[in-house]
């Protein structure tokens, strides 16, 4: 082994035999705060515009400044978009992790580094490429001032000469993700070309690694599920924004506040035909929405757990008054404060029955882009429809990476307001009652004020079917079992399952949400690895539809995958469903905080199957 | 008269909040507001359990403890055409809701904020409240040993446009207090000493009846003309203050107190606590600011109730959705 990189070079200086197209997994390291957003977005961006298959994994600390931060950028010509535990090329900028980064790669594993950090010394299994970062910079970025906000964008230059990525794709990816910032423009090119130059004079390929255009990236957009909820939001013409800032749910408010102020300004008068309101908690933030909503509007919130949590007392007044709201939960990682920038499915249970007494939530669980923006617009229409809360529980995987998606499109529905009482109805009920369920399906019709309808007094104590104050047993109990009734009916309205497998029924897999993808990938590892094929459903929402108890009925043993210590979904499932149902469910479960991969879910349901684990490569036949 | 009445109280005879109900019902209907124009917003207590029994033709939204001002927010950010009038207790204000009380007083939100104060929890039966007396005695012999909150010294600091103190016992001035309180645009602050009489209304209580009427140092006395009485109003320069409403009314204060000036903020701190020190307290309106900015402008609301726009004025055309997925690209 030799102690500098370069020599390194010298001695391993052949032409790789075998090429891995398309297939890599790429993680930089570096340092919050030290510009690295932009290179690492450029480098996706650009791998994104070649159609090739592309996602994109934040790793960050929970501060804002000088702490470890990862990018995993995941190549897959295949489609897989799940975190893969494996790091084929590292990228190490930073020198407090770059030995342990080192250390933990698989052998055959490339590093780019910054040379002073004289990595190559470390292990004599790895591709080692040494950048001289500080000289490059200096070299190409003459204001010593601006140089530490460009030397990531050096790495972008390097990479695109190693893995053959057009550089005109680089330029043009970094002229959408710097706008109209000319000079920074001007300064990030030069810095990119520089890493290019210095890739193209002093290092020599050995790695495997290539990236070949595969047709272009055609209609298909780029976004954070946060960026879509909002956009949700907007179409679905919200007009009460309240929420207080918590990651990671933040950037789905302020995205919509963006898009709400450039296009719901009344052209005429200038005037906003919204309202947001930061709030001065979360408290406070689900008691304006349901006032809101209470009033008419179409109110939303959005937080995390904590802000979850907090809003559990208004959730069962508007669980039991029956008012609309809808409540964006970008799940993190609990409890308490927990892990604030790591991701998971740890709120399910306690959102689904959130406060006290008997309450019960309608849930919606997107998985894609698509999803994320289609489920906020069904979610105002739920709210309205039901009279209720409703939650949409996506989480930091979905709502803070940038996914790959088709186009959204535009709604061709009007918005469903649910049961608002008219003069006509009221004529033909001849007598209203707020909560009197003149229909069978558990809805009641509502009046609001200010239109001219009979007022009532919304109230959380109990209330007969006129809405006046009660005590009375059978009042309460008529009540609750109305409740009940919407629930009912909410069954068969919300989103249903999917079946993402048919399969031959032996093994069957359920999942929701982000961990969607990982379960996707692992279906293939379980069908090429041990020949399985299991048949995998999908959840949207809950309350769960006849379609699960079915799916179950089909399968021989089922494995629930999600995100928590406690399998949270599994313990929905265990409320409503027999016992030979039960007993067919098993746990597969994932939580550290890091998003869920395929190795780990095949890995369990190999064991579960009584088959021998692949080894870590994953090559294993049984 | 009738959808102005509410139905029959559940409170404790001689509770000062049924002196309240009676005199927001009196207001309201003296000055021509039609029930179905107004919203009721409580929290929970017996105090914020009044507005079912005033203003029955009126939408009630009886809330969570301490959490009327939220509820409050997005009802009047809804439909900004309603009337909004809130009634909390001096626990639900002072103690679990003080978070909002104190962040809707800088909004300036348009709403009427009823404080029914009886220096202790009446629902919970009898604990104190944190507007309780330093010294002040529970039936049981408990002296209170933690210094009061001032709600309104507190409004008035954050930012409330009209502040007022008044006694559920003085029905000339409360009913002369609520109607300018609803000729304004704004928060209107009132803190009203209500009785208990169940739990707080004994030798030793600084909220009892008789304290309060021994105690209470009225600023003046108010007239209030409403905008649709077109008097000249004749006032006597130097022992009166003539106060411009937003809508045209006029409130006329007979200061008693020579200097005093309602529009001026230190003036009407200044008044508080010297009062409170001589353990007096201050009614009458003891702040006003006719034309601060209040949070629908703020908001820059159009004029319409946003609950109520059409599709098309809420939700963006196609070619809106198309442009932002370009920009995706
Ligand atoms: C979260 C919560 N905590 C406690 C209570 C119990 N509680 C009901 S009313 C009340 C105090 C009411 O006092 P106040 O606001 O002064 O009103 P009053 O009854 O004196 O008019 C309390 C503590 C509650 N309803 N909710
Ligand atoms: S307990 Fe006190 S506050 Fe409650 S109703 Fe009776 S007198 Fe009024």
């Amino acid at each position: 082994m030799s102690p500098t990189g370069v020599a390194v070079q010298d001695a391993a200086a052949s032409q790789p035999a075998r090429q891995i197209v398309n297939d890599f997994n790429i993680q930089v390291a570096t340092v919050n705060g030290s510009g690295s957003q932009t290179a690492n977005m450029v480098l996706f961006r650009s791998i994104f515009q070649m159609g090739i298959p592309v996602s994109g994994k934040n790793l960050f600390p929970s501060n804002i400044a000088g702490l470890p931060t990862w990018y995993t950028i995941r190549t897959s010509k295949d489609g897989y978009v799940a975190r893969k535990r494996e790091i084929d090329v590292l990228v190490a900028m930073n020198n407090e992790t770059a030995r342990d980064d080192v250390m933990g790669l698989e052998p055959g594993a490339t590093v780019v580094y910054d040379e002073p950090m004289q990595l190559a010394a470390l292990r004599d299994d790895l591709i080692f490429y040494p950048v001289p970062f500080d000289k490059i910079v200096a070299q190409v970025c003459p204001d010593a001032k601006l140089r530490r906000l460009v030397r990531n964008m050096i790495y972008d230059g390097v990479l695109a000469r190693l893995f053959d990525i057009d550089m005109a794709q680089v330029e043009t990816a970094l002229n959408k993700q710097l706008g109209r910032k000319v000079k920074a423009l001007a300064l990030n090119q030069a810095a990119m070309k520089g890493g290019y130059d210095y890739a193209t004079e002093h290092l020599t390929k050995q790695d495997p690694f290539v990236l070949e255009s595969m047709g272009g990236s055609g209609d298909k957009i780029l976004i954070d599920g946060n960026a879509a909820g909002a956009l949700g939001s907007l179409m679905a013409g919200v007009t009460v924004v309240a929420w207080y800032p918590i990651t990671p749910s933040s950037s789905l408010c302020e995205t919509l506040i963006d898009y709400l102020r450039k296009y719901r300004i009344d052209k005429e008068t200038g005037k906003a035909t919204f309202a947001v309101v930061q709030a001065e908690d979360e408290v406070a933030a689900i008691g304006m929405t349901l006032g809101a909503g209470w009033a008419g509007a179409r109110a939303m919130t959005s937080t995390s757990g904590p802000g979850i949590s907090l809003m559990a007392e208004f959730t069962g007044l508007g669980y039991y008054a029956e008012v609309p709201a809808v409540i964006f939960d970008v799940q993190r990682v609990g409890p308490s404060t927990g892990l604030p920038t790591r991701t998971a499915q740890g709120d399910i249970l306690s959102t689904a029955l959130l406060s006290h007494g008997d309450t019960k939530h309608l849930l919606l669980l997107p998985s894609s882009m698509a999803e994320c923006y289609s489920m906020a617009i069904e979610a105002f229409d739920l709210a309205e429809r039901f009279q209720t809360p409703v939650f949409v529980m996506s989480d930091l995987d979905l709502g803070m990476n940038a996914w790959v998606s088709e186009p959204f499109e535009c709604p061709t529905e009007p918005p469903d307001r649910g049961k608002l009482l008219d003069a006509e109805t009221l004529k033909r009920l001849g007598e209203w009652g707020r909560y009197r369920d003149v229909d069978g399906d558990g809805i009641a019709y509502r009046s609001l004020p200010g239109d001219g309808m009979p007022a009532y007094f919304c109230r959380g104590s109990g209330h007969d079917g006129d809405a006046g104050y009660s005590e009375r047993a059978d009042d309460y109990e008529n009540n609750l079992n109305r409740l009940a009734r919407k629930f009912e009916t909410a069954r068969s309205v919300v989103p249903g399952p999917v079946t993402e497998r048919e399969g031959d029924g032996k093994v069957g897999v359920l999942a929701y949400g982000s961990t969607h993808w990982a379960v996707v990938e692992s279906c293939d590892q379980l069908a090429r690895e041990a020949a399985l094929a299991p048949r995998y459903l999908r959840l949207r929402a809950f309350p769960f539809t006849d379609e699960l108890t079915a799916f179950i009925d089909r399968c021989d043993r089922v494995y629930v995958v999600e995100q928590n210590r406690d399998a949270q979904m599994l313990s929905l499932m265990r409320m409503e469903m027999s016992p030979e149902r039960i007993a067919k469910l098993r746990s597969v479960l994932h939580y550290g905080g890091l998003p869920i991969d395929a190795r780990s879910i095949t890995d369990a349901i190999l064991a579960g199957e009584g088959h021998a684990l692949a080894p870590a490569n994953g090559d294993l036949k049984t | 008269m009738q959808p102005y009445r509410g139905s029959k109280t559940t409170l404790c005879a001689g509770c000062g909040h049924n002196a309240i109900s009676e005199r927001v019902i009196h207001a309201f209907y003296e000055m021509g507001i039609e029930p179905s124009r107004v919203i009721k917003l409580s929290g929970i207590g017996c105090s914020s359990k009044s507005p079912a029994y005033f203003l029955g033709g009126s939408h009630g939204f009886n809330g969570v403890h301490g959490r009327m001002p939220s509820i409050g927010t997005g009802a009047v950010i809804a439909n900004q055409q309603m009337i909004a009038v809130g009634t909390s207790g001096d626990g639900d204000t002072g103690a679990i809701g003080i978070g909002q009380f104190v962040h809707l007083m800088r909004r300036n939100l348009p709403i009427i904020y009823i404080i029914e104060d009886n220096g202790c929890y009446g629902l919970t039966k009898g604990q104190f409240s944190p507007t309780a007396d330093v010294g002040s005695k529970l039936k049981t012999g408990v002296v209170n040993d933690l210094p009061p909150i001032d709600t309104c010294a507190l409004a008035i600091e954050l930012g409330a446009s009209f502040v007022a103190r008044s006694f559920s016992g003085d029905k000339k001035q409360l009913t002369a207090v609520l109607k300018a309180a609803l000729s304004h645009r704004g928060t209107a602050m009132l803190d009203v000493i209500s009785p208990c009489v169940t739990f707080n209304d004994h030798v030793g209580s600084t909220k009892s009846y008789a304290y309060a009427r021994d105690h209470d140092e009225p600023l003046g006395e108010i007239d209030f003309i409403p905008y649709f009485q077109d008097i000249d109003v004749e006032y006597e320069a130097g022992s009166s203050h003539l106060v411009k409403m937003h809508d045209g009314s006029q409130l006329l204060l007979k200061k008693l107190e020579a200097e005093y000036d309602p529009t001026d903020r230190l003036e009407a701190m200044r008044i508080l606590h010297e009062t409170s020190r001589r353990g007096e307290f201050a009614t009458g309106v003891i702040y006003v600011e006719p034309d601060k900015e209040d949070f629908i402008e703020l908001l820059n609301l159009v004029d319409e109730p946003l609950a109520t726009l059409p599709l098309e004025r809420v939700r963006p055309p196609k070619a809106v959705l198309d442009e932002i997925m370009e920009e995706l690209r």
